[in-house]
């Protein structure tokens, strides 16, 4: 059975050092929540509050409907993935799944089920007499998430799962979670610091920073529509491109880039004109994602296009697609084109911008205008 | 296990790095005669009879080999007034070894464990006077400690010997546990707390059978620290409930008749073979945890 979780303005203080400052949060039962941010954002430390092993400074954690503020991570129906997979290393696999039924004083028989499914479920049954010192990492993250499987717990809880993993068993270890959620249906509150991850596991992403958090939506809006700079450059690989610039209300909204010499003036799309009533010249970040930005002419027409020239400074191939970095205005950009598309560095490129998928921010306050 | 010869790596030759050599192993033979010359001439001592080490120089292979002395030494020298050898005195360093190591080991053990992994406010000042406690000249207490000895009844016997040690035992291995303790990851007791064990459960379950090492290194210091012990013996000990370190002195201190150099070296050795002992015994788990325990990452 999933149980939601609520938190009402947690606060969490590490000395006189705030870390977690006024929190509110609702978990749908069933949900994948993503919490990402940057490193000592406090994503971790929450997820400790959430899990009881560490204590609220003030606030309240539901899980179920039930108040368990005061209640010990054992009696929290929940179960934990921890980075560094903290296996009991004198204990072999076997040991090391069936430690928490062995202390909840679970039947041998029912353990015995427990362990064979989940293990099948995660192709480790090939190595239930090894020591975790016997096994790769990949089977050592394995191994973690049986033991948090077994105890079929209301909610999961994972911190930083994959980040000890080389980047091709990521991809497949985040498959896998993304399956079992699925298949299991159990609430979950996951913490990274990999956007990518956040994106593809999630139902609902809290982005967060400095012991607040921004943003929370399902991926989609997150990613087409942050609400301020900080999670606007956050989600994003490569990140979004944000000029400096101002508005010119000229027969129509245009964005100026600071510094630029060559009179390049970005077209605001109509409908986002329509909506803004900021003054001629206020300052202005104009956020354009890489993908928004690419060689004129090979995509379909469509509405709010906008064409310019510019020097190709720096050609990155990724393979599918080539990064090409240049200039406006001293401020260094990022287009994504097609590899054959692409020039050599010095030589002339027209670009082609998607106005419609640009978002405006306040310069002064970072918020989405 | 591969187990290469050297270390691999491109050193110089010609005919000075050979002479260096050659200077280097001429010290190290030299330091290992003068650390090995006083072990022959105990162990080739004990081996003569009386006549022959009057006759021959003690440096001097035995030309008989005799056992008797060691028969001696073990069940017929004097001790004082009383004729038995080291057999009983033997007996009562062990009862006073054996449970003074045992309960100081895991006490240091579950001291380190609260001190490192179960924070509470003031730990750090607790660890700090327990730590305090290595650094004090055991001739200070002795007093002090007779007086509390006799308090609780436990003047001149072996229990009382235990509980000495213990109490001055435990500034050392609550050090070796606290600094063993300190380096093993929180995230294995917070996933043994998720799993639903408590203060005693993660001890023995998960943390203790994770400290091997550091229980080794801790019963070979506190073995061979009480073992060899012989101020809090002589002090707090009379007679018959003497450890063996004692009963050697008066052994070998005995005025009445002929000094029988044999006796006294064979009771020496007898005396100091099982904290050898234990630390071969140990030592040789120590390598095989080591390397069985062994989890990189």
């Amino acid at each position: 059975m999933a149980a939601g979780i609520r938190l009402e303005s947690v606060r969490k203080f590490f000395g006189a050092n705030e870390v977690i400052k006024g929190i509110d949060l609702e978990i749908e039962p069933g949900e994948f929540v993503v919490l990402v941010g940057p490193s000592g954002c406090g994503k971790s430390t929450l997820l400790n509050l959430i899990a009881g092993l560490e204590t609220l400074s003030s606030g309240h954690v539901f899980i179920g409907g039930q108040k368990v503020d005061t209640t010990p991570p054992r009696d929290r129906d929940i179960a934990m993935v921890f980075q560094s997979y903290a296996l009991y290393p004198t204990k072999t696999v076997r040991q090391n799944i069936t430690f928490g039924m062995e202390t909840r004083r679970i039947p041998k028989a029912h353990q015995d089920a427990a362990v064979e499914e989940f293990t099948h479920l995660l192709q480790i049954d090939r190595f239930l007499q090894r020591k975790p010192g016997q096994l790769s990492g990949g089977q050592r993250q394995r191994v973690a998430m049986g033991r948090a499987l077994v105890r079929n717990p209301a909610v999961f809880l994972f911190d930083e799962p994959l980040s000890n993993l080389d980047a091709k068993l990521r991809i497949e270890m985040r498959t896998e979670i993304k399956k079992l959620h699925q298949r299991l249906g159990k609430t979950a509150v996951y913490v990274t610091h990999d956007q990518i991850e956040a994106m593809t596991l999630a139902t609902r992403i809290a982005v967060m920073d400095n012991g607040h958090i921004r943003q929370v939506a399902d991926p989609a809006t997150i990613y087409e529509n942050p609400v301020d700079l900080f999670v606007a450059g956050f989600m994003g690989s490569p990140p979004m491109n944000m000029i400096r610039g101002r508005l010119v209300r000229d027969g129509g909204l245009f964005f100026a880039p600071l510094g630029d010499r060559d009179g390049v003036r970005f077209p605001i799309a109509a409908a986002e004109a329509a909506r803004i009533g900021a003054p001629d010249g206020q300052e202005v970040v104009l956020g354009l994602r890489p993908e928004t930005i690419f060689a004129a002419g090979t995509e379909l027409p469509g509405p709010d296009r906008f064409v310019f020239e510019r020097p190709v400074a720096v050609v990155e191939p990724t393979g599918p697609d080539t990064m090409i970095v240049f200039e406006i205005g001293g401020q260094d950009l990022i287009a994504r084109v097609r590899p054959e598309d692409a020039h050599p560095p010095g030589t002339p490129f027209r670009f082609e911008v998607d106005m419609g998928k640009a978002k405006l921010f306040d310069a002064g306050t970072g918020l989405r205008i | 296990m591969r187990r290469r010869r050297t270390s691999g790596i491109v050193r110089p030759s010609g005919p000075g790095a050979v002479m260096l050599r050659g200077l280097l192993f001429a010290v190290l033979a030299l330091f290992c005669l003068y650390y090995l010359v006083p072990l022959f001439v105990m162990v080739a001592t004990s081996l003569k009879s009386l006549e022959e080490i009057r006759a021959g120089s003690f440096l001097s292979l035995p030309r008989e080999i005799t056992f008797d002395a060691w028969g001696k030494a073990w069940n017929a020298a004097c001790v004082g007034v009383r004729c038995d050898g080291l057999e009983p005195y033997v007996w009562n360093s062990v009862l006073m070894t054996v449970p003074a190591v045992a309960i100081s080991t895991i006490l240091g053990a579950l001291n380190g464990y609260a001190l490192t992994k179960w924070r509470f406010p003031g730990a750090d000042i607790i660890f700090a006077l327990i730590l305090f406690g290595a650094f004090i000249p055991f001739q200070v207490i002795l007093l002090p400690m007779a007086r509390t000895l006799g308090q609780l009844g436990l003047a001149g016997s072996v229990p009382g010997l235990i509980l000495v040690h213990t109490v001055y035992g435990l500034a050392f291995t609550t050090l070796f546990f606290r600094n063993f303790f300190i380096g093993v990851s929180d995230g294995i007791l917070q996933a043994a707390k998720v799993d639903g064990a408590g203060f005693f459960g993660i001890f023995f379950g998960i943390v203790l059978p994770m400290s091997l090492p550091a229980i080794v290194v801790t019963v070979i210091w506190q073995f061979t620290q009480i073992w060899n012990d012989f101020l809090f013996g002589v002090a707090f000990t009379v007679g018959d409930s003497n450890p063996v370190t004692v009963a050697l002195n008066n052994v070998v201190n005995t005025s009445t008749g002929v000094k029988e150099y044999n006796v006294d070296m064979a009771a020496a050795i007898i005396a100091g073979l099982p904290t050898l002992l234990v630390y071969v015994v140990a030592g040789a788990y120590f390598v095989r945890g080591l390397s069985a325990g062994a989890v990189k990452g």
